[in-house]
């Protein structure tokens, strides 16, 4: 009985991209010793290359064991030129290894076209194994061996289902001929289909009870292989399919790189983790015996040892919800890995020398937020690279060493984890950054803002104070994006920099995002869950400092700034228990910059719940980001901040809009 | 109380199986295949800003699952809950909805041959609802089309709509 071999294609595909990311982290290890050692890298630590070396190899194997004979043809080729390098035929040199990084981005763009069964660039993969095969020949060594030759895009492959009708020979008709015919079109297998043969007594000599399955490969269309039976058309059921292959077509490496995130989802477990599942639910069903047995035959005396069972339910109920969470944490390495390679190629092309630190890369977070903090992190390292690292020389000139240091730092902090960006160049050029938002009306010429005002000033959309626009960054889309992202993502983002000697970016993430710290407030009869990240503060209302300026909805002045009021039960048209604001409280929420006072009638306490979505049965509502359920069973909303500002926009929908895109107003005025 | 599991629906062959139910005075089915169970009435959430006949959320064994009140979706005056009032869950190619009506009276066959298209009447806006008309035991029995009742783009609209005429 054979195997389907399709169960394994996907620990293939992602062992093999694990592998690759391995194999890159590797060579860039080895670029640097060589840059340290001079040329006896490959001698100095033998491992580093013995590592690359497996990687190729596993790949390799496993490509041509599943039949992805590309995948294969060119991890051959890459062997042979680390099998190169090992035996010191050749030297690990900056070219040598820029190559070999090329190439492990073509193998893993094959990969990943094999997996998701779309088109590869097929003139950028053979155009790197073109070089990669040139190097061998100027390394004069003997070819080590054949390289597999890929399948020609020319031929065709074709299964063909021939069942002619009883009455075939009646019309003088000869499937032999046919048969023959086809032959003549290219490679041919057939096999006779013998279900419908009658036996012998029942036969009748002048009927045709035979049928043919037909393989054809060759260089034809469907239309030639139709003409082969256009004279038997009516007298047979005929189904000719493409057979299925998959066939490599021109496309983008890097649109292969960039789908290859799309497509994680399947999650690989360390059985540590799955053994303490097990012991959790071992411990659950012991606690479960008990208390049934506790109550078969209760009696009052036994409702202390009731209690304990009861407690101990709640501890192992608790146990295994961390348990479970904790299958669905990973390493941030697999956000890390990304990096040095983006250093690496960023740095020669900037032509600024920068070494990369990366601690606490072990740090566990949620893997659906590993997924999508990728991109804020990319674009965070890439910024420190072109905006905060000068080049050598300015380095020099500042008394500072020639070789930048961007360090990634990641640890946790309590239910949060926090990751560091940090470089030590040149920091944030705080007037410039002024003088621009003084331009753009965003400060008054007259202001005196603290350095950390003035810092957040680069969160904003469209804020740029770069004077060329470079192909890295410098547009001004970017910093605003980075922090929506991580906001989505139930996150913070803060910098701090001081001029001259480098600029922090620090991350804070919530572990997980199935569930939420929040703070349930009251209005009226209903309870509603506000995230505590967007909550600042919440304040009891002095009504002396409500103002209604025609034309804008209330503003509530706190402190030395002017606030917009929303008052929930108004957004969400339901009967607070009183619209009197003294009889209040204030709750100061944030909200993609911009504050906003958000008016309840009680705070009723912080709790973790867990997120519901609202959206799997029902849809989207404005102002609700999802649902949870209480300790009751009931049903909570958890209240979407930006979308109430939205709403309350929506709702007024009076008075002039300042340029900003919700009523805060985008100047924020000084009390005197 | 799973009376049956939602599958893909077959064609009204030669018969199909009704869960009736009354609503105002008069009886209602809904094919059997689609409704996952029926519960009891429960206190709901109220969702800000919906449609006055999408009574809120219910926490269906931790699945948030929005409950439509019949009688306000057609237009009658609301009633009192009592003890016969059910909430039956509804589950159209995997999404799940509640349906208040007044009380579930029974399931019944009703033959192909029993079936006849609902009259077009002038302002008849709940016509889309309702799937055919079959007479059993000498009573009218209007069928209705579970798939567009808790559609969700038939519950954004917020209009309020008119009686259901046929049901006289």
């Amino acid at each position: 009985m054979a195997i389907d071999m399709r169960q394994f294609h996907q620990t293939f595909f992602e062992e093999s991209l694990e592998g690759l990311a391995g194999m890159e982290t590797e060579l860039l290890r080895l670029e640097k010793a060589a840059a340290d050692n001079g040329h006896d890298a490959v001698a100095a630590d033998p491992e580093i290359l013995n590592t690359i070396f497996r990687a190729a190899h596993s790949v390799k194997g496993g490509s041509s064991t599943f039949g992805f004979d590309e995948v294969a043809a060119f991890a051959h080729v890459l062997e042979s030129r680390l099998d190169d390098l090992r035996d010191g035929r050749s030297r690990p040199d900056r070219r040598v290894i820029s190559l070999l990084l090329l190439s492990v981005d073509c193998l893993r763009s094959l990969i990943i076209a094999a997996r998701t069964g779309k088109d590869v660039d097929k003139d950028a993969v053979d155009g790197v194994r073109a070089q990669l095969e040139s190097l061998e020949s100027e390394n004069a060594v003997p070819a080590a061996a054949p390289v597999m030759p890929a399948k020609s895009s020319g031929t065709a492959h074709w299964d063909v289902v021939f069942r002619p009708h009883r009455r075939l020979f009646h019309n003088g008709n000869d499937p032999l001929r046919i048969l023959r015919e086809l032959s003549d079109l290219g490679e041919l297998k057939v096999q006779a289909d013998l279900a419908a043969l009658p036996t012998w007594e029942q036969m009748d000599p002048e009927a045709c009870y035979l049928g043919w399955n037909i393989e054809l490969i060759g260089p034809v269309t469907r239309e030639t292989i139709a003409d082969v039976f256009s004279w038997v058309m009516d007298d047979c059921t005929l189904e000719v399919t493409a057979h299925p292959v998959q066939s490599l077509a021109p496309r983008s490496i890097t649109e292969a790189v960039a789908s290859m995130d799309a497509h994680a989802d399947t999650l690989r477990v360390s059985v540590p983790k799955v053994d303490a599942l097990i012991n959790t639910v071992g411990e659950l069903v012991i606690t479960q015996t008990m208390l049934s047995q506790l109550t078969t035959n209760f009696s009052f005396d036994n409702l202390s040892r009731l209690f304990a069972g009861i407690a101990q339910l709640e501890r192992n109920t608790r146990e295994l919800q961390e348990s479970v969470m904790h299958i669905r944490m990973l390493p941030l390495s697999f956000a890390f890995n990304r990096l040095p390679r983006l250093v690496h190629d960023m740095s020669q092309k900037l032509e600024k020398k920068v070494e990369l630190t990366i601690h606490g890369e072990q740090t566990e977070i949620d893997k659906t937020v590993i997924d999508r903090l990728i991109d804020p992190l990319l674009h965070l390292v890439r910024n420190s690279l072109d905006h905060g690292i000068e080049p050598p020389a300015a380095r020099l000139a500042a008394g500072k060493p020639e070789t930048g240091r961007i360090e990634l730092k990641a640890y946790q902090k309590g239910g949060n984890v926090v990751i560091e960006v940090r470089d030590d160049g040149r920091g944030l050029a705080y007037d410039r950054i002024f003088s621009k938002a003084v331009e753009r009306g965003l400060f008054p010429a007259s202001a005196n803002p603290a350095p950390e005002e003035i810092a957040e000033m680069i969160f904003r959309p469209g804020f740029s104070t770069a004077e060329a626009v470079s192909d890295v960054s410098g547009r001004g889309v970017g910093m605003d994006v980075v922090r929506s992202n991580i906001r989505s993502l139930g996150g913070t983002i803060e910098v701090a920099s001081q001029p001259g000697s480098g600029t922090c970016f620090t991350v804070r993430l919530p572990l997980t995002l199935a569930i939420l710290d929040g703070l349930s407030v009251q209005v009226g009869a209903h309870t509603y869950i506000l995230p505590l990240v967007s909550i600042i503060e919440s304040v009891r209302i002095n009504p002396e400092q409500i103002s209604r300026p025609a034309g804008s909805a209330e503003l509530y002045g706190l402190r030395k700034e002017y606030l917009p009021l929303l008052r929930l039960y108004e957004l969400f048209h339901v009967e607070p228990r009183s619209t009197d604001l003294a009889q209040g409280l204030l709750v100061i929420v944030e909200a993609d910059g911009k504050k906003a006072g958000l008016y309840v009638d009680d705070l009723l306490g912080q709790q973790q719940v867990v997120i519901k979505s609202l959206a799997t049965h029902y849809r989207k509502v404005e102002g609700i980001s999802a649902a949870t359920i209480l300790g009751d069973g009931t049903v909570a909303m958890i209240l979407d901040v930006t979308g109430l500002t939205r709403l309350a926009h929506a709702s007024t929908g009076r008075g002039p809009v300042p340029a900003g895109d919700t009523f805060t107003p985008a100047v924020t005025p000084t009390l005197n | 109380m799973q009376v049956a599991r939602a599958m893909e629906q077959k064609e009204l062959s030669s018969e199909e199986q009704f869960l009736t139910f009354r609503l105002h005075g008069q009886d209602y089915g809904i094919t059997i295949l689609k409704i996952q169970e029926i519960k009891g009435w429960d206190k709901v959430t109220p969702i800000p800003n919906s449609p006055a006949y999408v009574k809120g959320v219910l926490n269906l064994r931790g699945v948030i699952v929005p409950v439509i009140d019949l009688r306000l979706r057609f237009g009658l005056p609301e009633a009192e809950r009592d003890i016969f009032t059910v909430i039956i869950v509804a589950n159209v190619n995997g999404r799940l909805a509640g349906i208040v009506v007044d009380a579930v009276s029974d399931v019944i066959n009703v033959g192909a041959g029993h079936l006849c298209e609902a009259p077009e009447y002038e302002g008849q806006e709940n016509r889309e609802f309702i799937k055919g008309l079959a007479q059993v035991d000498g009573k009218l029995l209007v069928l209705l089309d579970v798939d567009r009742l808790v559609n969700p783009d038939s519950l954004d609209k917020s209009t309020a709509a008119a009686p259901v005429a046929a049901a006289r």
